[in-house]
């Protein structure tokens, strides 16, 4: 493998802080400290043209369809569609078929990622046998096996005194326990958020208020247990407070939201838009508002894309009886780009902050460390097209919109796995010639 | 004639319909109500043109109702029920709806539990789309046949007070009688226990809400009673069809707030003694047979146009 020199790139690495225009070098895979501006022999040389070069980007949150549901989207699909969006690095949600509640299941996914070549994977185990809410996982040998936390994914836990036992128990074996934080018995049935808009749809309705009182119990029981709590997708701008409260407090919680809570509103259901129905459901502008400000000044600790892929028969179906959930790799990084955050703090994100809360080895541009990287175009803007979304699943709730910040290339391990069309096209014009 | 470019190719719902546009629906339905009494309406109409209903929720006076619709202006009417179709074999519903398609079918009568079923129906099929109710979302010939039956009785469909009782939350009755009244300018009231009634229905547009229903009827013109379904108990909505009655069963004394003469509606069918008490029903003030009556006429109307706004300029 030959040395690859990155010149001319603004070198954004939210880890140390640093944003600089540069060049940076990948030797063997992996990150070398480039000593003078001398060029190695045999070297690769990539000019950037003043493009970003960031650590590839980790995403925590991520639903695949496999196994079980591989027309849904597979690890190597759901792989090809990570790259585009930039993502090197990804935390996989464990309501498949089987799920994963069983660490050879942990094994697999390890390794079905390895054999991609693009992506790693990290599993999450399931917290209870089945992700049923029932029987507690074997959450010691799933962690053995490789699990990155656990979580029943799309499901919350439902009984308080289960929940307590599962995060004493997270707490003796040190992992993280995530939780989908809504309330299951105002949420049963519901496909929108309350409000006018849910009323005047006729459409079943969860009160935004279900999320905090899910949140308000278990950061109660976090602090009881002593306990390491994650919230994913928080969506409301009470349960923000609750947990921005807590924090101040020193309880051990963190939690991330994804793209559509601080892009989209309930208003984007439209005329009965399927790929709207999400879980949970899309907000008010007051809660889409207070997503935004929860970025802003940290109480969010990173974002998600929160990838729940469906296939056309999930979707074409009256709205409360589609499947829920959108797409969300290859869109991850352009609307993250346009929360209205400093650039650096946009990035961080969906790199530095997600791999430390993990504690994964990735997300940063640290020498030493493996070359997984994102050179993109901050200023190119592109049409998110349904129908045309790399990968398998095309349901993505952002169908049609324009977002700024094209990804060029995508490197694992110093490794291109991802080059954007036009510059594909160029460099085949430039082989043949 | 031309027909004018404001009629629309489905009639999914009422919301987002102005006065103008609906309008002509009600004239012509009132000009076929008058027909069929005298036996006389145009039966060459709807000649040569197919109208399915496709009803996934059992329903025997809409139905029926729209069945003699098209009867009368001679289209050759199919009625698919849940019971006999394939629907119980697991076909989708679109797959249906491709089959009827490809049938040709002129005009697609859908009834379906599920709010926006006829809005997905009306995406992938040719035919114009009408929707006879759809889960708690909308009934627009409901409306228009209540907004019928109240023009009639006043000449006007404008500076009315209409209270709108009961389970209102569950009621796509009360959704597309909302758009529509309040559309003309009329002042709209509901009324109902807070677990029928969420307050988020204030954001409908220009309603009033209530949960005393003797001050929702004080000075009204028209009382809607809606019909509660006895799931409700079982959800624990309401406790008992006797208490229920006790606050909002429409009863004498309750009807004696509202304006002399005021007119008793009820979108049917009627659980007596429950919303509404027997003598009120059959009273002098209830309008309630005249409802149906209207509503072959409005679905007469409604047949008409849409087919027409189908045909070539």
């Amino acid at each position: 493998m030959s040395d690859i020199v990155f010149e001319n790139v603004r070198l954004i690495d939210p880890a140390s802080g640093r944003d600089e225009t540069g060049r940076l070098v990948v030797r063997q895979g992996r990150i070398v400290a480039c000593e003078d501006g001398s060029v190695p022999e045999g070297a690769r040389v990539i000019d950037g043209a003043g493009a970003v070069l960031c650590p590839g980007l980790v995403d925590m949150r991520v639903a695949l369809g496999e196994p079980g549901s591989e027309y849904r989207e597979s690890v190597s699909s759901g792989a090809r569609a990570a790259v585009a969006g930039g993502i090197t690095t990804m935390a996989v949600l464990p309501n498949t078929s089987p799920p994963i509640d069983n660490p050879a299941l942990v094994h697999l996914l390890r390794v079905r990622g390895e054999e991609t070549g693009m992506v790693s994977i990290h599993p999450y185990g399931a917290l209870t046998r089945g992700c049923e809410g029932g029987e507690m996982a074997e959450l010691g040998l799933l962690q053995n096996a490789g699990a990155v936390a656990f979580t029943d994914g799309t499901r919350a836990i439902s009984d308080a005194k289960q929940m307590r036992n599962l995060l004493s128990y997270s707490r003796f074996i040190d992992a993280i326990v995530v939780q989908h934080p809504e309330e299951p018995s105002l949420a049963k049935g519901a496909c929108a958020t309350a409000g006018a808009r849910a009323v005047r749809m006729g459409l079943p309705s969860v009160p935004a208020e279900a999320e905090a009182i899910m949140i308000a119990r278990d950061l109660r029981l976090t602090a009881m247990t002593g306990a390491r709590l994650h919230f994913a997708h928080v969506s409301t701008a009470e349960g923000l407070d609750l947990i921005r409260e807590a924090k101040s407090r020193g309880i051990r919680v963190t939690c991330d939201t994804a793209p559509p809570y601080f892009a989209m509103t309930e208003d984007d259901i439209g005329d009965f838009r399927t790929y709207a129905k999400l879980s949970p459901p899309l907000r008010n502008e007051a809660d889409r508002k207070a997503v935004c400000a929860a970025l802003a000044d940290g109480t969010i600790d990173a974002v998600a894309s929160d990838h729940a892929p469906a296939d056309a028969d999930d979707k074409r179906l009256p709205f409360a009886q589609a499947r829920a959930g959108g797409t969300g790799l290859v869109t991850l990084l352009g609307v993250t780009l346009g929360a209205g955050l400093p650039l650096i703090d946009a990035l961080r994100l969906v790199t530095s902050a997600p791999a430390a809360l993990l504690g994964l080895k990735a997300g940063t541009l640290a020498v030493g460390s493996d070359a997984d990287l994102c050179l993109f175009d901050p200023e190119d803007s592109w049409t998110v097209v349904a129908g045309n979304l790399p990968g398998r699943a095309q349901n993505t709730p952002f169908d049609g919109k324009d977002l700024k910040g094209r990804v060029l290339r995508t490197f694992k391990r110093g490794v291109e796995v991802f080059t954007a069309d036009e510059l594909a096209g160029d460099e085949r014009a430039g082989a043949a010639s | 004639m031309p027909e004018r470019p404001s009629v629309p190719r489905h009639l999914l719902g009422i919301e987002g319909l102005s006065a103008e546009q609906l309008v002509p629906f009600l004239d012509l339905a009132e000009s076929y109500a008058l027909l069929s009494r005298s036996r006389s309406a145009p039966r060459d109409a709807l000649r040569g043109r197919t109208v399915i209903n496709l009803f996934y929720e059992d329903s025997t006076r809409t139905r029926t109702s729209f069945e003699l619709a098209g009867k009368r202006l001679g289209a050759d009417v199919i009625n698919m029920s849940v019971a006999t179709s394939s629907v119980n074999k697991g076909e989708t519903l679109l797959d249906t709806a491709a089959t009827l398609n490809a049938m040709r079918c002129d005009l697609l009568v859908v009834r379906h539990a599920q709010s926006g079923a006829p809005a997905l129906l009306s995406r992938k099929v040719e035919a114009s789309v009408v929707n006879a109710g759809d889960g708690t979302h909308e009934h627009p010939t409901q409306a228009l046949l209540d907004a019928l039956t109240i023009r009639r009785h006043f000449g006007r469909l404008e500076g009315l007070t209409v209270a709108i009782c009961g389970d209102v939350g569950h009621s796509r009755v009360a959704r597309s009688n909302i758009h529509l009244l309040t559309a003309f300018g009329n002042r709209v009231r509901l009324a109902g226990p807070p677990t029928l009634l969420p307050g988020a229905m204030a954001g409908l547009g220009n309603v009033e809400l209530y949960s005393d229903m003797d001050r929702a009827l004080e000075g009204a013109d028209v009382v809607m009673s809606l019909r509660l379904q006895k799931e409700r108990m079982g959800a624990g909505l309401v406790p008992s069809a006797r208490e229920y009655f006790h606050f909002f069963g429409l009863d004498r004394r309750r009807l004696a707030l509202a304006k002399p003469g005021a007119l008793v509606m009820h979108p049917g069918p009627m659980n007596r003694g429950v919303e509404i008490a027997s003598d009120v029903a059959d009273s002098d003030q209830s309008v309630i047979s005249e409802q149906v009556e209207m509503g072959v006429a409005v679905r007469m109307a409604v047949l008409d146009r849409l087919s027409r706004a189908r045909m070539p300029a």
